[in-house]
């Protein structure tokens, strides 16, 4: 078997015989006609966009340039922004890349666009006897009626299978041409006229016009992102006849807006819009699985062109079409929920609760103890749901009731982040309270845990650590326990160990008021000699426990709690928790803690608005793309060739011959099948069948 | 190629409705009044594209049988079981939650292997979804096995029996689709949508649509030979499907978040998996060829395997229906993209990958067309083509994080 053919187009090779004899004429235009409309520009474009577009999806696009530095370096970082990876397909090389796509594309239609409109036309009834004998599919007879009827039955036979026929008499011989399917050649004009199209469209929406006074700098793009929009110089300000943006602005519920925010490079631009949203009502709703099931913004559009202001409710996947402009369902947040919070002071036991109204996006100023502190508050959310993984791997989803983030800046300037849960949270059958910390936002939060009290509250804790504190008070505390425990000893004995007891204790007390639990063992650690640790400890911790434990059941007592037949297993657990927060604390970093009492929700919807005048262009080029896609591939150009000539006595040489585009297996084989009907019809047999 | 005196006969010159046998037009009344039928039923659950899709399924489905008469059996078939399996589980559903399950529960105990009380026979061996599914993965294992076997013996008959094997996986997993869109419902009339939502229920469609192509070329092109090798690859996505649902739990059944809750899934989904679907079985046939056009002459593979210009010719029409349909899904893709989140393309990393997917299948039909290549660059070109649509179909949702990711609103 030979290796497998490769076989030139035929059409290929008479469109590049067509612009040759051009050539000679333009030299240098053809060569340049040529190159745009080759199939191996195109060809390279195609993979170029491909392999550009791989890149775009695997570096991760228009972050902050810090992540971007962090990850590659200063200089590798300079490189990548030169050459634009940040933002690939909008950088300069990449759309250059699509718009020689649009040219080669162009190109190619110019020149194949004719000739292939020509050739649907064209019966091609010069075809000679000779060459139709070398064709792969092709048959001969010797015919002998009469030659007007023999033609008139070919013509019908033709007609039948579907042909369009032409005949035309030469001086020697009668050749009548058959065709199919010439509309086959529509579909590629429409594929590769639909791809300029939607270019062209893309283009439009691409708003060079915006692009171009960005490039002059009648435009400049704002980069103080904290900027509020009413301070906005108006270079950054665009004007209600921009023909196309898409842009989004956050909406508060009951407050209304009439700009969007377009973001661009590294900051963003202002566009006005000719009417107001209002933004009444946002709501989420869950499935009863916990998962969000719809977002939805009762919105009010007020225009002066209105009669009466317009009332609609946009979701996700249901925007609203407002005289060109589209919005859409797109994020949401909160809006500036009020919280009614209290501070519980961690830092110096002596201070005050103080009660607090917090705003979300607010501020709140705190003096502590002659530092300045402010709070900064983030955002709220109502719901938390996340999803638990159960021990049957399958997900389920729990609801950890609101929670609110905020910033505690010093008076350095230097801030941590936090977010405190409003109510207990349940782990191993406990009750805490959670509140998160972290220094960055590029790390994960690290939780205290604060056991919850009987009333779910942080109270009980937030007595006890202040007593705990209290370092008279748990002198005094640990003194009684001392002495207790020596209680049961001889006098003397007492006496001797209780001077040298009270000493330890009281910078024991004094290493667990400001460093815990996790102090002590530092403490036994440095001092004690290895050989001795572990019984130091022993003592050290039962002291301490003791102790603790009667300053723990003092204040169980005051809360009113009855002890007189020990203490419940839930209040023990507590002081246990208890101890370990302590020791956290100092890692906390915050002199108080916010406790949420209560909440006003105010949530704020996300738009997206877009006005996009290319659009109906780029749904016409997609339908005009997939219509000629189908003509392409499912309806082929066929054509069948009868000569008919060479009269010897009453018989005529019938030569049959057939040839396609593309599908040669096809053909060959409704080829073979045409060739026998023809027979038939005619009344030819095989046995005149020329081989 | 010589032709018999019945196909001679074909009628070129009567209509095309004259050809058509008794069977074709009983098929064609029983698929319309089933799409009435469903538009009586549920049509306050549907807005009217809903309804345009439902009626363009039903004439589609038409078409489909009409042109390949194998077809209409499997649509029939598939129909009357789920109908059957649909109609046991609405009392049966009704029963357990009187007990206090609920819909999810209920269920998993009429089809649970231990739940010896509550399970039913026919839920649990042939009718609820998961069972169906379970059939159609073991029935595409075995198919596969068969075809090879029927590539080195000279009787026809495993080659039939492992055609036999792929139609009736084939309706399994239709049927499985079909049971699960009902069961969706019977959960919770809130989660109900049509299953081709997620990875799991993907993958069942991606099996069906690629054996379907398999078959109807099986058909076209008479021959057996390339049953294995297009198996194989659907027998690595039931394989995949398995341990998904074994190890994840994926085969449970989610309600739908916000941004998919609309017709364009309907068309969107399935029109990519067509693409899915033809290049995977163009990638395999590329993989015959190269077996077959690197073996020996006499040898095993150049005996068995179809002739380089048969495969060359499958290759070609394969990559271009996927093509055509691919096109079709990118552009609803984008269209829906349009309406769902304000902009056609946002260059979201399965959005590029489509992209990318596209343009190396239209550089190939270009290469093909204009320069006239042909042979095994284009077969290399194929199997690494369906390495390009794994990664858009899976590497994308494994590696890359976008909008498709659906994390957030
Ligand atoms: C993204 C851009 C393009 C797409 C999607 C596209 C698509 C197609 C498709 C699907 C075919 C049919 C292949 C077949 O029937 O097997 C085709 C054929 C063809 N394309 Fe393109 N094309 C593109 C760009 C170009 C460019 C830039 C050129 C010119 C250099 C070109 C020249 C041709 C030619 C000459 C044919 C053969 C037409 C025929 O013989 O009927 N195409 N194109």
């Amino acid at each position: 078997m030979p290796p497998f053919f490769i076989e030139k187009n035929k059409l290929s090779k008479s469109v590049m015989s067509t612009s040759v004899k051009k050539s000679r004429h333009y030299r240098f235009s053809s060569i340049l006609v040529e190159f745009l409309g080759s199939m191996n520009l195109a060809i390279t474009v195609l993979v170029g966009i491909a392999i550009a577009s791989i890149i775009g999806t695997i570096l991760r696009q228009n972050e902050p340039y810090q992540n971007y530095i962090i990850k590659f370096g200063p200089f590798w970082h300079d490189v990548f922004v030169s050459l634009g990876l940040y933002d690939i397909y909008g950088a300069w090389w990449f759309v250059s890349l699509l718009f020689f796509l649009l040219l080669t594309t162009s190109v190619c239609i110019v020149r194949n666009g004719p000739s292939m409109l020509r050739d649907m036309r064209n019966f091609r009834t010069h075809a000679g006897r000779n060459s139709l004998r070398a064709f792969h599919n092709k048959a001969e007879w010797q015919a002998s009626s009469n030659q007007d009827e023999l033609i008139n039955s070919i013509e019908a036979h033709m007609h039948d299978e579907g042909y369009r026929t032409r005949t035309k008499v030469h001086d020697d011989h009668t050749m009548i041409a058959a065709m199919r399917g010439s509309v086959n050649r529509l579909g590629y004009l429409f594929t590769h006229i639909a791809i300029v199209v939607i270019c062209v469209g893309s283009v439009i929406m691409y708003n060079m016009p915006l692009k171009y006074a960005l490039f002059t700098g009648e435009v400049k793009i704002e980069t103080d992102n904290a900027l509020p929009a009413s301070k906005v110089p108006t270079e950054s300000i665009l004007t209600k006849d921009n023909p196309s943006f898409r842009g989004s602005v956050s909406i508060s519920e009951g407050q209304s807006a009439n700009i969007v925010f377009l973001n661009i490079e590294n900051g963003f631009l202002i566009q006005q819009l000719p009417f107001d949203i209002e933004l009444k009502d946002f709501r989420i709703e869950h499935y009863v699985s916990g998962q969000p099931k719809s977002f939805e913004s009762d919105l009010v559009i007020y225009d002066d062109e209105l009669e009466k202001p317009l009332e609609t409710t946009i979701s996700v996947n249901h925007p609203l079409l407002y005289k060109g402009y589209a919005m859409y369902q797109a994020s949401f947040n909160d809006g500036g929920s009020k919280l009614s919070l209290r501070a519980w002071p961690l830092s110096d036991p002596k201070l005050e609760t103080l009660d607090l109204q917090g705003e979300v996006f607010g501020k709140i100023p705190m003096d502590i103890d002659g530092k300045v502190y402010t709070i900064e508050f983030d955002d709220f959310r109502k719901f938390n749901i996340n999803p638990v993984e159960s021990e049957t791997s399958k997900k389920k989803f729990k609801n950890y009731g609101p929670n609110f983030t905020f910033k505690l800046r010093d008076d350095q300037g230097q801030a941590r982040e936090y977010v405190n849960y409003m109510s207990p949270i349940e782990q191993n059958k406990h009750f805490y309270l959670l509140s998160g910390v972290r220094s960055s936002v590029a790390e994960p939060f690290r939780y205290l845990y604060i056991p919850a009290d009987a009333q779910g509250s942080v109270k009980r804790f937030m007595t006890f650590y202040a007593a705990m504190q209290d370092k008279q008070k748990v002198r005094k505390v640990v003194s009684e326990t001392i002495n207790d425990m020596l209680s049961g000893l001889p006098a003397e004995k007492r006496l001797e160990i209780s001077d040298d007891m009270k000493k330890t204790t009281r910078r024991l007390v004094d290493i667990f008021v400001d460093g815990g639990i996790d102090g002590i063992n530092k403490h036994i650690e440095k001092n004690i000699p290895e050989s001795q640790r572990q019984k130091a400890t022993t003592t050290y911790y039962d002291i301490l426990r003791k102790a603790l434990g009667n300053l723990y059941i003092n204040i169980l007592q005051k809360e009113g709690i009855d002890i007189s037949q020990g203490i419940t297993d839930a209040d023990s657990d507590f002081f246990d928790d208890a101890l370990t927060v302590y020791g956290n604390i100092d890692e906390y970093g915050a002199p108080f803690y916010l406790e949420l009492k209560d909440f006003e929700h105010i949530q704020a919807s996300g738009l997206q608005i877009a006005r996009a005048p290319g659009k109906e262009i780029i749904v016409f080029g997609c339908v005009m793309l997939i219509v000629g896609i189908f003509i392409m591939f499912y309806i082929q150009q066929r054509r069948c060739w009868i000569w008919v000539g060479n009269k010897t006595g009453s018989n005529y040489d019938v030569i049959l011959a057939g040839s396609c585009n593309r599908n040669e297996r096809d053909f060959s084989q409704d080829f073979a099948k045409i060739k026998q009907r023809f027979a038939q019809r005619l009344g030819l047999h095989e046995d005149d069948e020329h081989h | 190629m010589s032709a018999t005196p019945d196909t001679l006969n074909y009628d070129f010159n009567k209509p095309f409705l004259k050809t058509l046998s008794i069977y074709d037009w009983v098929f064609a009344l029983l698929t319309i009044a089933g799409a009435f039928y469903a538009w009586n039923g549920y049509s306050s659950n549907m807005d009217g594209y809903e309804v345009g899709i439902l009626f363009g399924t039903a004439i589609t489905m038409v078409a489909l049988g009409w042109y390949w008469k194998q077809s209409r059996t499997l649509m029939l078939s598939v129909a009357a079981v789920s109908v059957y399996a649909v109609s046991q589980y609405e009392p049966a559903v009704m029963a357990l939650k009187s007990q206090g399950m609920d819909g999810r529960e209920a269920i998993a105990a009429l089809s649970s292997l231990v739940d010896k009380e509550h399970s039913k026979f026919l839920f649990k061996f042939f009718i609820s979804s998961t069972s169906a599914v379970m059939w159609m993965s073991a029935l595409y294992f075995f198919a596969t096995a068969t075809y090879f076997i029927a590539l080195f013996v000279k009787s026809e008959f495993p080659g039939r029996v492992a055609t036999r094997m792929t139609w009736i996986a084939t309706a399994m997993g239709l049927i499985g689709l079909m049971v699960r869109w009902r069961e969706s419902y019977l959960i919770n009339v809130d989660f109900g949508h049509i299953p081709v939502s997620n990875l799991y229920e993907v993958f069942i469609l991606f099996s069906i649509i690629t054996a379907l192509i398999y078959l109807f070329y099986e058909m076209r092109y008479k021959t057996r030979a390339l049953g294995g090798f297009v198996l194989l690859i659907i027998s690595a996505a039931v394989a995949f499907l398995l341990w998904y649902q074994f190890d994840k739990g994926a085969a449970e059944i989610q309600p739908l978040v916000p941004a998919l809750q609309s017709y364009w899934m309907k068309i969107h989904v399935p029109a990519n998996f067509i693409g899915y679907g033809c290049f995977a079985l163009a990638a395999m046939v590329g993989v015959v060829f190269l077996i077959r056009n690197n073996a020996t002459e006499g040898g095993l593979a150049s005996r068995v395997l179809p002739q380089n210009d048969m495969l060359d010719d499958i290759m070609y029409k394969s990559i271009a229906l996927g093509f055509a349909f691919f096109t079709i899904a990118t552009v609803l893709g984008a269209l829906w993209a349009a309406e769902a989140w304000g902009g056609y393309w946002s260059w979201d990393p399965k959005e590029t990958w489509a992209l990318i997917v596209w343009l190396n299948y239209a550089a190939w039909l270009h290469m093909r067309l204009t320069k006239g290549w042909r042979g095994a660059p284009m077969a290399w070109w194929s199997v690494i083509g369906l390495f390009v649509t794994l990664f858009a179909f899976l590497g994308v949702n494994m590696f890359l994080s976008g909008l498709h990711s659906y994390g957030e609103l």
